[in-house]
């Protein structure tokens, strides 16, 4: 077999926080010790990188730990793992966007790599003109562009809007154009994230067969995507990634069934130790009424929000808890919480369950804050993003429309035809 | 193991390189990429503007006429015997050379932070694009100098010694476009860190320019100033600009390599810095 990829203990630190004088003061100190010849001291310290996790005692964070695989030429390659797991990061050193901390990288052949929508694109130069400016910024010539381009216009089926700037495209047509070019300057290895889920059903599906030809031919995709359908259909091997090391390599049924199944119980489940002089939060968990022991939360199934709240104080006044759901952007979707009169909070424990009906959040990731409030007036604790968990559709049918739908709920309705 | 270490890699990464690591022969390859970006830079510019390139003279005609009003008519600053007009016009063509190479290298990786973070090239690329257009955009300035010039020649009796001075043109040229790339791929380095030295820099431009003869006549000057100006290696290049076309000014080989040897050093550290930033900066920008 021939080793096209070969990833030597590959790790990433990262320095949380922001720039300033932190961060001269800790150059300083790097400077010092590599004139005395000793090794950096901040290599030693920082933690896994678990962004649930919330008070650390480090500033530094290994967003990789000691990453090993080879890649052979012609294998499809999927990564998968949770957000947070590693997977961009380890295709921004693959993609050569930043340098690993320590270990080695090595590679043969050319690569082209599409990590966001419309990579290396000039938003104000045209769609032809971005043509030729991709396929430079892969090293090509311009004759050896020219050779292609027909085969890339064809492929992208923008043809109309060729000579308009990429400024004036649909996020659709940007992506439709990205990926012909990155696919037909024939890269030796390609790597793709989650862009394609942008197209309509009709260009991922091209897309696809694209990726798949692309291996046969010999060349090398490594391909990440929360989309288990499109990585199962495509990939033969698979990385799990967890909290920035790899967890599992293998052929990728065995990948996906674990991934979804979990390596450890419940992660929607999280113990407090909140303590005041009113009451005491021990627990929060969050999972599918009837599949408890996965680790991610189905689409499908109706799913249960508990909290554990102890009031050791008498009551002499009205609670009542609210939480505010946010998506991964930060935006607030809704709020939701119990009323004070139809589930009063008692004295002693209350173990409080939320039910999300079947079908209510569209899958991706959510935050949740909790307030208690006393009196339907003042917020007496309140704790932004204490919880998050994620939901996934990991039944879509293959060849049905593949990307995301828009919004964060995806109620079921009832229908009715009424000429039937 | 014992194959897998003679074999060929195209490419290796490590977290750190050797300090002095410039691959000419990757930045060859890219070549058609520099060229695209020329273009951009200097198509992007204009567009969407009604006069498009003519701001490429408009605006030094604009800062000629304020600085005649100011140091000229105000100020009675000396030109040395040269028309008002082609004296400020000449000097600030040659220090907007010298602004923009070190203005556009310097914001290499803070201006290009979102396609650097997407995909890789050679970094460099992006630093000589600039320094190939702004002597585009000094080419265009200079075209408008010339008519300018032989204008005053033609009709207004304007007579210079200039004799072999215009063949060092480009020797100032040379020297000028290397020092501000230098300079400026220094500090783009150090801005991926620390954006204090922006603020800093946009002062310091200023003040350098005064230490510069472009808006006065270096000859002119009272001797202990003279002393303390000669150590800005500007001096000798932009003297020899308007040395090559009015004839006035000092023009001294041995304060040309002076110069030359700024350059050299400040390429150099430029690259080596560069270097270095290029790996992580899109982890600290």
């Amino acid at each position: 077999m021939d080793t096209v990829i070969k990833v030597e203990s590959i790790s990433k630190q990262y320095r949380l926080g922001q720039v300033g004088t932190g961060s001269l003061k800790d150059d300083f100190k790097r400077w010092r010790y590599r004139l005395m010849g000793k090794e950096d001291p901040f290599l030693k310290v920082g933690e896994v990188n678990d962004r649930t996790k919330k008070a650390s005692t480090s500033d530094y964070v290994w967003a990789l730990r000691n990453i090993n695989f080879e890649v052979q030429r012609g294998d499809v390659l999927g990564i998968i793992g949770r957000n947070g797991a590693g997977k961009s990061t380890l295709l921004k050193i693959l993609s050569r966007t930043t340098a690993p901390t320590t270990g080695s990288l090595k590679m043969k052949g050319r690569i082209a790599s599409l990590l966001e929508v419309g990579t290396g694109f000039h938003p104000e130069l045209s769609g032809r003109e971005n043509i030729f400016l991709n396929g430079a910024i892969m090293g090509l010539r311009k004759y050896e562009i020219k050779n292609k381009l027909d085969e890339i216009i064809d492929f992208s089926g923008v043809e109309r809007y060729l000579d308009t700037p990429v400024k004036r495209y649909s996020s659709g047509m940007y992506v439709r154009l990205a990926f012909a070019v990155a696919a037909h300057l024939e890269p030796e290895i390609l790597i793709v994230d989650e862009v394609l889920a942008v197209g309509d059903a009709e260009f991922q599906k091209k897309c696809m067969g694209k990726m798949k030809d692309v291996g046969g031919e010999g060349r090398t995709v490594i391909f990440v995507s929360h989309n288990m359908a499109a990585v199962k259909t495509l990939c033969n091997n698979s990385i799990l990634m967890n909290h920035g090391t790899i967890s599992m390599i293998d052929q990728t049924d065995k990948v996906i069934a674990r991934y979804l199944t979990g390596d450890s119980g419940n992660k929607h489940s999280k113990i407090f130790k909140v303590k005041n002089e009113i009451f005491d939060l021990t627990e929060i968990n969050i999972y599918n009424q009837d599949k408890t022991d996965s680790n991610e939360l189905e689409e499908k199934s109706p799913i249960v929000l508990n909290t554990k709240l102890f009031f050791h104080s008498e009551l002499g006044h009205k609670y009542h808890l609210t939480y505010h759901l946010n998506n991964e952007l930060g935006e607030e979707l809704f709020s939701f919480g119990t009323d004070t009169n139809e589930t009063p909070l008692q004295l002693g424990l209350n173990s409080l369950n939320c039910y999300f009906p079947a079908d209510f959040f569209q899958s991706g990731q959510y935050f949740l804050s909790l307030f208690i409030v006393k009196d339907r007036r003042e917020a007496i604790y309140f704790e932004k993003d204490i919880m998050s968990f994620t939901v996934v559709d990991s039944t879509r049918q293959l060849g049905t429309y593949m990307g995301r739908e828009p919004g964060y709920i995806k109620p079921k309705f009832s229908w009715k035809n009424n000429n039937l | 193991m014992e194959k897998n270490n003679q074999e060929h890699w195209d490419l290796v990464i490590k977290p750190k390189t050797k300090w002095f690591d410039l691959n000419l022969r990757e930045l060859i390859r890219y070549r058609d990429l520099l060229w695209l970006w020329v273009r951009r830079e200097y198509v992007g510019v204009y567009k969407q503007t009604l006069l498009g390139p003519a701001w490429h003279f408009l605006s030094p005609i604009l800062s000629t006429f304020i600085y005649m009003l100011i140091f000229g008519r105000i100020a009675r600053m000396s030109t040395d015997n040269v028309p008002m007009f082609l004296f400020y016009n000449a000097g600030i063509a040659i220090w907007n050379y010298f602004n923009g190479c070190f203005t556009s290298s310097s914001g290499a990786f803070l201006s290009n932070a979102n396609i650097f973070g997407k995909v890789y090239f050679p970094r460099l690329i992006m630093p000589m694009a600039s320094i190939i257009s702004t002597l585009i955009k000094f080419g265009i300035q200079l075209l408008f100098f010339l008519v300018m010039y032989f204008y005053y020649i033609g009709f207004k009796e304007y007579r210079p010694e200039v004799g072999w001075g215009l063949f060092y043109v480009p020797i100032s040229l040379f020297l000028l476009g290397g020092i501000g790339f230098g300079f400026g791929i220094i500090v783009s380095s150090i801005t991926t860190k620390y954006r204090d030295l922006n603020q800093l820099v946009g002062i310091g431009m200023q003040l350098l320019m005064y230490a510069t003869p472009v808006i006065y006549s270096f000859t002119t000057l009272a001797p202990e100033i003279k002393t303390y100006l000669e150590w800005n290696p500007l001096v000798a290049p932009v003297e020899c600009f308007k040395y090559a076309f009015f004839g006035v000014g000092e023009f001294s080989w041995i304060k040309l390599t002076y110069s030359f040897g700024w350059m050299l050093v400040l390429i150099f550290i430029g690259i080596v810095q560069f270097n270095k930033a290029e790996k992580n900066f899109m982890d600290t920008v």
